[in-house]
């Protein structure tokens, strides 16, 4: 901490520059935020590109975008969202929230920190500017083609010129890097720098999953990173990885990629999992239902999802042992993340319900990601697979997991946290626009895809044949998504209004239990003038009610 | 529980004993860190170990690693590795001791046996890629063999950079008696040394 200063929000570094603050900063808060603000930039390109594609698909056999640019459309949707979107923003609440829920002064390695946020910024900047620079010496390409999932031998040297798989692998290996210092820093946090008494069946939810996340982390981007380095180093020093007259498989990374992919999933999933674990008790009143159970949960959700990697790879022809294997692990996914839904829905029995934003938020959540639950075990049944995969259905599907699971939790953290970060509330009215804005649209965008993948409408071609009635069907999805974009107008409009006109905040605007409401909003850099001492699981009910602490009844 | 207080409860006075403490509190962030990372760079070998094992003997043309490795080369090699461990250990125990130059002569050895691991290394790739002609470009068995042993060079390399830092600020008393980076150290090299006997069981023994 600097000395002398007189408050501790106010740091200023020496130096010529007014963001120079900012640009060398190793506090938890600050990368956390600049991960945020960063992954909205990214958030919006991302939505850009999805509305192109859906604007392309108002109509059969339009030209809005040739088939080559809508390659790159989706490919760069899919990398953008998953690594630069939803990872950062997991990855700076995780920063902003831990060290103050677990009461410590910062992260466990702070210049680490700030190692990873540059890795995932320059990495995010590396995929971009590939839309200038992957021309290469062939100028053929400019941002990548490949698909999120880059399958061999798309990515091969005769396949893929230029240089835009180059500029895809290194930026997402980047990001990669950035992950894995991450995922090492949060846990050495939560395992050491607890506040006295808490223990670690103390800990709230969300740093229980976040701490789980980690240790997906830790084992799902190592193999990933060097299923990279091996295309690179086919790509440019003439090895045989992939290459398939060697006698090598292209398999491989199929089965390389979805070992990393799938528990990337959980990686982004298990966070958001966390938030709605701290929102839903706060609006309901109440403990959290089956706390135990959760942690349990977590921990089996963590293991399971090591082992299912393959039920992306059902058609690939494996054999049907393995087949078995995969669709029964990817049951058994469903036994854990079932007991999450009936804990949060037994929170929810019984409380006082105040029907706040983020509450509306996280009860969006709970309603689309069953829905997108069970389409995964309705897509887990193999022979249902071989029919449905690589159609919207599938696209349906993750959309109802990743946007109308995640980003809705997402979206209630935001409005939950918001007013810790900045001092102020978001505001309500906008918030509610947002609200039901992105709820309807998400409905209209992603109920139709589930129709037309039934039709028979494959994923990823920029364009679909007149009068097999799927017009009706993408125009629905077209419009839903003008909608959603509206809404995510408005989220943005209310996170720049409320900076300036919100209503203050105070230390604790929602009555919350947990340690980062004991401090000041936003925390000054040091977090906590004295490190509390924590004795349940809800410390701050325990300084609310002397009378009638938790730890009487845990 | 309800939001209203309940009545004053008699025991509400102290909150209970076992919330005071936690093993796990105690542990050094920094080893937690290192063996965090150690976990994710065995996950990074296990991959290249998995291509390499899946992609034996699917070669189309040679030559082929019963051809072309030779045990004797990398048994001393191996040899080299494993004492290079037996040293540190030495070092640290030495240190522990307060026994500064010793601690120093032993991180020595450690080195020099490290870099004589990597001077067999590159007199076995000298005759693999001049007299086999085996390169990362001729077939499979080049493509895996080499990014795999490849990769676990460097990491020795890092590890013997490590070292030599370590090493001189210890001679110089430049580091603190309780300074846990030694300890990293050692860890690191020994992970090294783990990595190298399973990669030497399959590529030099199953493999072969």
């Amino acid at each position: 901490m600097a000395s002398g200063t007189h408050n501790g929000t106010e740091l200023h570094a020496p130096g010529p520059f007014p963001w120079q603050g900012w640009l060398t900063t190793v506090d938890h808060k600050r990368i956390g935020v600049m991960y945020l603000i960063a992954s909205c930039v990214f958030m919006a390109l991302g939505g850009l590109e999805a509305l192109l594609m859906r604007l392309q698909l108002w109509q059969p056999n339009l030209n809005l975008v040739s088939a080559g640019t809508f390659n790159q459309l989706f490919t760069m949707h899919g990398t953008t969202m998953i690594f630069f979107v939803v990872m950062p923003i997991q990855a700076g609440m995780a920063n902003y929230l831990v060290p103050l829920m677990i009461g410590a002064r910062d992260v466990a390695f702070p210049r680490l920190n700030a190692f990873g946020f540059w890795m995932f910024l320059f990495g995010g900047a590396l995929l971009y500017f590939s839309y200038i620079g992957a021309m290469g010496l062939y100028g053929s390409g400019s941002a990548p083609d490949i698909g999120w999932y880059a399958y061999a031998p798309l990515t091969s040297p005769a396949f893929s010129r230029g240089n835009s798989t180059d500029y895809w692998l290194l930026s997402t290996l980047l990001a990669g890097v950035g992950s894995v210092s991450f995922g090492v820093n949060l846990i050495a946090t939560i395992v050491t720098m607890r506040a006295p008494g808490m223990r670690l069946r103390a800990m709230p939810l969300f740093v229980w999953m976040m701490l789980v996340t980690s240790g997906l982390i830790l084992f799902a981007f190592p193999p990933f990173t060097a299923a990279e380095i091996m295309i690179l180093f086919d790509r440019h020093l003439g090895s045989h990885f992939f290459d398939t007259q060697a006698g090598a498989h292209g398999l491989l990374w199929q089965h390389l990629f979805w070992f990393f992919g799938h528990p990337e999933v959980y990686i982004l999933a298990l966070p958001a999992f966390g938030m709605i674990s701290e929102i839903i008790p706060v609006f309901s009143r109440k403990v959290i239902f089956g706390y135990s159970s959760m942690v349990a949960a977590t921990v089996g959700i963590g293991f399971i999802s090591m082992s299912v990697w393959a039920h992306h790879m059902f058609t690939v022809g494996m054999t049907s042992t393995l087949d078995l294997f995969f669709s029964g692990a990817t049951f058994l996914v469903a036994v854990p993340t079932g007991i999450k839904m009936f804990n949060w829905i037994a929170t929810l029995y019984g409380g006082k319900l105040q029907l706040t934003v983020p509450m509306l938020f996280a009860l969006g959540f709970l309603t689309l990601f069953l829905v997108g639950g069970l389409t995964g075990v309705m897509l887990a049944v193999v022979p249902m697979d071989w029919q449905l995969s690589d159609s919207y259905f599938l696209i349906g599907h993750f959309h109802f997991v990743a946007f109308g699971g995640i980003l809705f939790a997402i979206m209630a953290a935001y409005y939950y946290w918001y007013p810790k970060m900045t001092g102020r509330i978001l505001g309500r009215r906008l918030g509610l626009w947002h609200f039901w804005l992105q709820f309807i649209g998400f409905n209209l965008t992603f109920v139709p895809m589930h129709f037309s993948g039934i039709l028979g409408m494959p994923r990823r071609v920029y364009t679909y044949q007149a009068d097999a009635g799927l017009e009706i069907w993408n125009q629905i999805s077209t419009v839903g998504a003008i909608i959603t974009g509206i809404g995510l107008l408005c989220f943005v409009c209310n996170l720049i209004v409320s900076f300036r006109y919100g209503r203050i905040a105070g230390d604790d605007p929602w009555n919350a239990w947990t340690l980062e409401w004991a401090t000041t909003s936003p925390p000054p850099s040091y977090n906590f003038e004295q490190i509390p001492s924590v004795n349940s699981r809800r410390p701050l009910w325990d300084l609310k009610h002397p009378t009638d602490p938790d730890w009487l009844h845990e | 529980m309800s939001e209203s207080s309940r009545p004053v409860a008699a025991a509400a006075t102290r909150p209970p004993d076992p919330y005071a403490a936690d093993d796990l509190q105690l542990l050094d962030p920094r080893k937690v860190g290192m063996a965090c990372f150690l976990c994710s760079e065995a996950a990074f070998f296990t991959t290249l170990l998995v291509a390499y094992g899946l992609y034996v003997g699917q070669d189309t043309i040679g030559p082929t690693p019963a051809e072309a490795l030779s045990l004797p080369l990398v048994s001393i090699n191996t040899l080299l590795l494993l004492s290079s461990s037996g040293t540190i250990a030495w070092a640290l125990k030495a240190r522990q001791d307060a026994r500064r130059k010793s601690c120093c002569i032993y991180l020595g050895i450690t080195i020099l046996l490290g870099a004589l691991f990597l001077v067999g290394t590159s007199i076995e790739w000298r005759g693999l890629i001049y007299d086999q002609g085996l390169t990362l470009g001729r077939n499979l068995f080049g493509s895996t063999f080499f990014t795999l042993v490849g990769f676990h060079a460097i990491h020795v390399g890092i590890g013997l950079i490590l070292l030599m830092i370590v090493m001189i600020l210890e001679a110089r008393e430049l580091l603190a008696p309780d300074s846990v980076a030694p300890e990293l150290v050692g860890w690191y090299w020994h992970f090294v040394d783990g990595v190298w006997l399973v990669v030497f069981g399959v590529v030099y023994v199953l493999g072969r």
